[in-house]
């Protein structure tokens, strides 16, 4: 298991992924800013997706069992998964029961989060993903880099290479219009010829049973309305008990996500309609660890994330590593919150380390997350299972040293006077240029300013008492 | 315990870490303007997704506006839902009405030409619903070409608008689409393709 | 007005001089300075890498220190963000202590804050020729929304040539234990912000908050780039 730092050392170095990363959260953060700000009420707005949020999850369990008994009324079956594992089971049971080869997809982290691809193959089905990127990601054997442009970190030249060798289409031109082009036509035959679609959810609505799914490509509408069995898998979280709270998230999300005013293709659906799209719909509502964080006071508005990915434009971490550093489908800052909650400290402790904390993802989260705040907490929860794990821990030796100084004037006024001494080894001209241990990360890029010859302390008794 | 059981049980053992409600604030419900300004807002939107927009003074002119439009278009075969009225239809090329068509022969069709139930000025978006003069979803997803009706009457300011508009249709169980111009993807070099998978070209004929 | 300083650990140990600045200002406006010697540091440290209770030890100090203090100065942005922002959280559960936090937190304020929003000056009578940028803190940016306080007192100075700073929102990449944890990444962000500093052309980069500075002059001191860094204090206190 690698940690933020040691993918990132070998992320940084990728020139590419730099450019393409910057160039992607650049553009995407004008967009966003400009949508954002044209819209008189966007505060009252996030406000309200805030507030919206964090009233469903006080009583997510009427909302849910509305929601099953409205989507079960409409004509869909509603299933109950614990964890990732029940959520595979059921669906490629499903998938298995209809004799399906073959599902299309589309475009879901939560699929992702529970490993449903491997476990689709395992079990004999192939599943397609539709949306352009996750479809590179997915020919390329590769991983997603960022939430919304999956490959991102890919360029023309790779992903022609990719489609000659995988579409039979013969040679291609690198331009992104023909790729998109031969990749509708690649597709098309799959969306016409396959009887079953997964989908992810963005919203589901409890008052009327409907799923919303946001996307622009036409993939998703594809996938939503042409097979005859359609399974969707949300995280309990995605519910909202009224319609007119969906008026509040198709504002917040399409502005905050591309810097679109509104996704080119929405789509709402509610059970099953009678000659008019899939004939067989299956719900799939997934805990998987999020009861667990809705438990913790405070890091529960982690849930109230919306996917939109606009933390991840603005972070300037992720915008130097990328999403790949993150080792999970949720990148940025809220994936270094998320990730850690959902996988355990052992597997992702070193995430909520992954920021300054300069609060920039708060500043403009759409419901107002205030992720450096839960990235504070859980690097405590981090820290205690790090000494729980070591009998001793060099890091809580030299903070509870340091503690130990803080804790006393004349303890600091001694560790001042006495690293006056100490660094004469190492200090030049007012500098030091190599510290040792673990403070050498500092020194490898940067001078370190030597302690002056008198504290501010010492100066101010000098003052208030002349010798 | 099933798993159901044992979801709502955990959900409700969370409950005492639930912060107080809050209060939802007020934003904005509609959109303060006149039937022209919002007409013209709407077209300024289109103009953005570089949807061409036709005009017809009323329901008599829809079929003759649209054949022409057709016939710039290339548009060689049609289909339409099979309840549009008979003034909406073009004369050429003849329209095969959906009545349950394959969704080979839809795929295989130049084009489709649906009304719509209502369209939002502030974004540009037109809302179908599955409704009368729409056929089913499938109807506007395969053909390569959507040619929509839009009343001006059916335009409205903002989105908590259509969602009013909206709330009765989906409590029957209609399928809502909403669509903001062709489909589109940046996947590339986050360079914009427009047209993917859905029509790829969008013609709206505006009905005062 | 009797003004006491929270110098902070980090001041008082690595940059004397910046303390020494703030207390030339605020005598040369007329204000009577007190230095407590218990005080020691905020907590910021342990609080943000991982360790509250140890934050807290710190939370009570401060409060011991700072009881009875009118106005309580802070020459730092980070640290003036974590007693505001950080000092009740660390403090849930005891209602003495938040009670006691209620009635000092709003008698603290960042030092450029205090002149332009408590004194509401921004001419502090500095003369200072030289060409000068400035980088906005995130605390001072997101969290003490400081908007164009340290701006207005700098174009107050006489003498002084401003230049912006390009892309002023980006954090450069200090962090606290992120530059030592994170040291690679940290150092792509300091990269840019350094780009950024020389680009200006400036011979001197400036902010609210020596750890910024410190990070900054860091990276520029390795390069030998010619560009010095001052606590804004330090140029107000220039005559």
């Amino acid at each position: 298991m690698k940690t933020f730092p040691e993918i990132a050392h070998t992320e940084l170095r990728d020139t590419q992924l730099r450019r393409n990363i910057r160039k992607a959260t650049t553009t995407i953060r004008a967009r966003t800013a400009r949508v954002t700000a044209e819209l008189p009420d966007w505060e009252q707005l996030r406000d309200a997706g805030q507030a919206i949020k964090q009233a469903t999850l006080r009583d997510l369990d009427k909302h849910l069992l509305q929601l099953e008994e409205r989507v079960t009324a409409a004509g869909g079956s509603v299933h109950w998964a614990r964890d990732a594992e029940e959520a595979r089971e059921i669906i490629i049971g499903i998938t298995r029961r209809h004799g399906a080869t073959r599902a299309i997809k589309i475009k879901s982290m939560t699929t992702d989060e529970i490993d449903l691809n491997p476990a689709m193959h395992a079990a004999g089905i192939e599943p397609i993903e539709t949306d352009l990127a996750d479809m590179i990601v997915q020919l390329m054997d590769d991983t997603p880099s960022h939430i919304l442009v999956p490959a991102i970190h890919r360029n023309r030249a790779e992903i022609q290479a990719l489609f000659e060798d995988k579409f039979g289409q013969g040679k291609l031109t690198d331009k992104p219009t023909d790729l998109t082009a031969a990749a509708r036509l690649y597709l098309r035959e799959k969306f016409l010829n396959t009887p079953v679609a997964i989908s992810g959810a963005n919203v589901a609505i409890a008052e009327t049973g409907s799923v919303c799914v946001v996307e622009s490509e036409g993939n998703g509408r594809m996938c939503l309305t042409l097979p005859r069995v359609l399974i969707s898998l949300m995280g309990i979280e995605k519910v909202l008990p009224r319609f007119e709270d969906l008026q509040v998230f198709l504002q917040l999300l399409p502005r905050s996500s591309t810097g679109e005013r509104m996704n080119p293709y929405t789509s709402l659906w509610s059970g099953v309609r009678e000659a008019d799209g899939p004939q067989e719909f299956h719900l799939v509502l997934l805990d998987n660890g999020r009861t667990k964080i809705m438990a913790d006071e405070a890091a529960r508005e982690t849930l109230h994330c919306i996917r939109c990915s606009r933390c991840l434009n603005v972070c300037p971490v992720y915008e130097r590593t990328g999403g790949h550093a993150y080792d999970s489908m949720y990148q940025g800052p809220i994936g270094a919150i998320l990730t850690p909650q959902l996988r355990g400290y052992e597997k992702a402790g070193s995430l909520p380390f992954a920021s300054t904390l300069c609060g920039a993802c708060y500043e403009v989260c759409p419901v107002k997350i205030n992720i450096p705040r839960i990235l504070i907490h859980l690097r405590a929860g981090a820290t205690d299972a790090r000494r729980a794990a070591h009998a001793i821990d060099p890091e809580t030796v030299a903070m509870k040293a340091a503690l130990w100084m803080f804790a006393s004037q004349s303890r600091l006024g001694a560790a001042q006077a006495l690293g006056r001494i100490a660094q004469r080894a190492i200090a030049h001209d007012g500098l030091i240029s190599r510290l040792p241990g673990p403070l050498s990360g500092w020194t490898d890029t940067r001078d370190f300013p030597a302690l002056p010859a008198q504290s501010f302390r010492a100066w101010w008794h000098n003052r208030a008492h002349p010798k | 315990m099933s798993a159901r059981d044992e979801m709502i049980a955990r959900i409700r053992a969370t409950q005492t870490a639930a912060p107080p409600p809050a209060h939802i604030p007020a934003y904005r419900t509609h959109m303060q303007a006149n039937r022209e300004t919002l007409v013209q807002h709407f077209i300024e939107r289109l103009a953005d997704y570089h949807v061409s927009v036709l005009r017809a003074r009323g329901d008599g002119e829809i079929g003759e506006v649209a054949s022409r439009q057709l016939a710039t278009r290339n548009i060689a075969s049609l289909v339409i839902p099979s309840d549009m009225p008979a003034s909406w239809r073009p004369t050429t090329p003849a329209p095969r009405e959906d009545t349950g068509l394959s969704l080979q022969d839809l795929d295989a069709a130049a084009g489709a030409m649906t009304g719509c139930l209502l369209a939002i000025a502030e974004t540009g978006t037109i809302v179908l619903d599955s409704g009368p003069g729409q056929g089913r979803r499938a109807l506007t997803l395969l053909p390569d070409y959507h040619l929509c009706v839009v009343r001006e009457s059916a335009i409205v300011g903002i989105m908590p608008e259509a969602i009013a508009a909206l709330h009765p249709h989906v409590l029957r169980g209609a399928p809502i689409t909403f669509f903001s111009g062709p489909s589109a993807t940046a996947d590339i070099e986050l360079d914009r393709v427009e047209g993917v998978h859905g029509p790829r070209t969008l013609d709206v004929l505006l009905v005062a | 007005m009797r003004v006491s300083l929270f110098i902070t650990c980090f001041n008082d140990t690595l940059f004397p001089q910046t303390g020494q600045a703030t207390v030339t200002v605020l005598e040369r406006l007329g204000h009577e300075v007190d230095f407590r010697p218990e005080q020691t540091c905020c907590g910021q440290m342990h609080s943000n890498s991982g360790y509250p209770r140890e934050a807290l030890t710190l939370v009570r100090r401060f409060v011991e220190t700072y009881r009875d203090a009118p106005m309580i100065v802070v020459p730092s942005t980070s640290c003036t963000s974590t007693i505001r922002a950080q000092y009740p959280r660390l403090a849930a559960g005891d209602s003495a202590l938040l009670a006691e936090l209620d009635t000092i937190i709003p008698r603290v304020h960042e030092f450029t804050e205090f002149l332009t929003r408590v004194l509401e000056v921004e001419d502090v009578g500095a003369y200072y020729p030289h060409r000068v940028t400035y980088h906005a803190s995130c605390n001072a940016l997101r969290a003490l929304k400081l908007g164009g306080a340290p701006r207005a007192l700098l174009g107050a100075v006489r003498g002084m040539e401003f230049v912006d700073l390009a892309d002023i929102e980006q954090c450069c990449g200090f962090g606290g234990t992120f530059a030592v944890k994170n040291a690679e990444v940290s150092t792509a962000m300091l990269t840019d912000k350094m780009r950024a500093v020389l680009a200006t052309g400036a011979e001197v980069v400036t902010a609210g908050d020596n750890s910024c500075l410190m990070h900054i002059a860091g990276g520029l001191s390795r390069l030998q780039a010619g560009v010095r860094a001052m606590h804004i204090a330090e140029i107000l206190a220039c005559v």
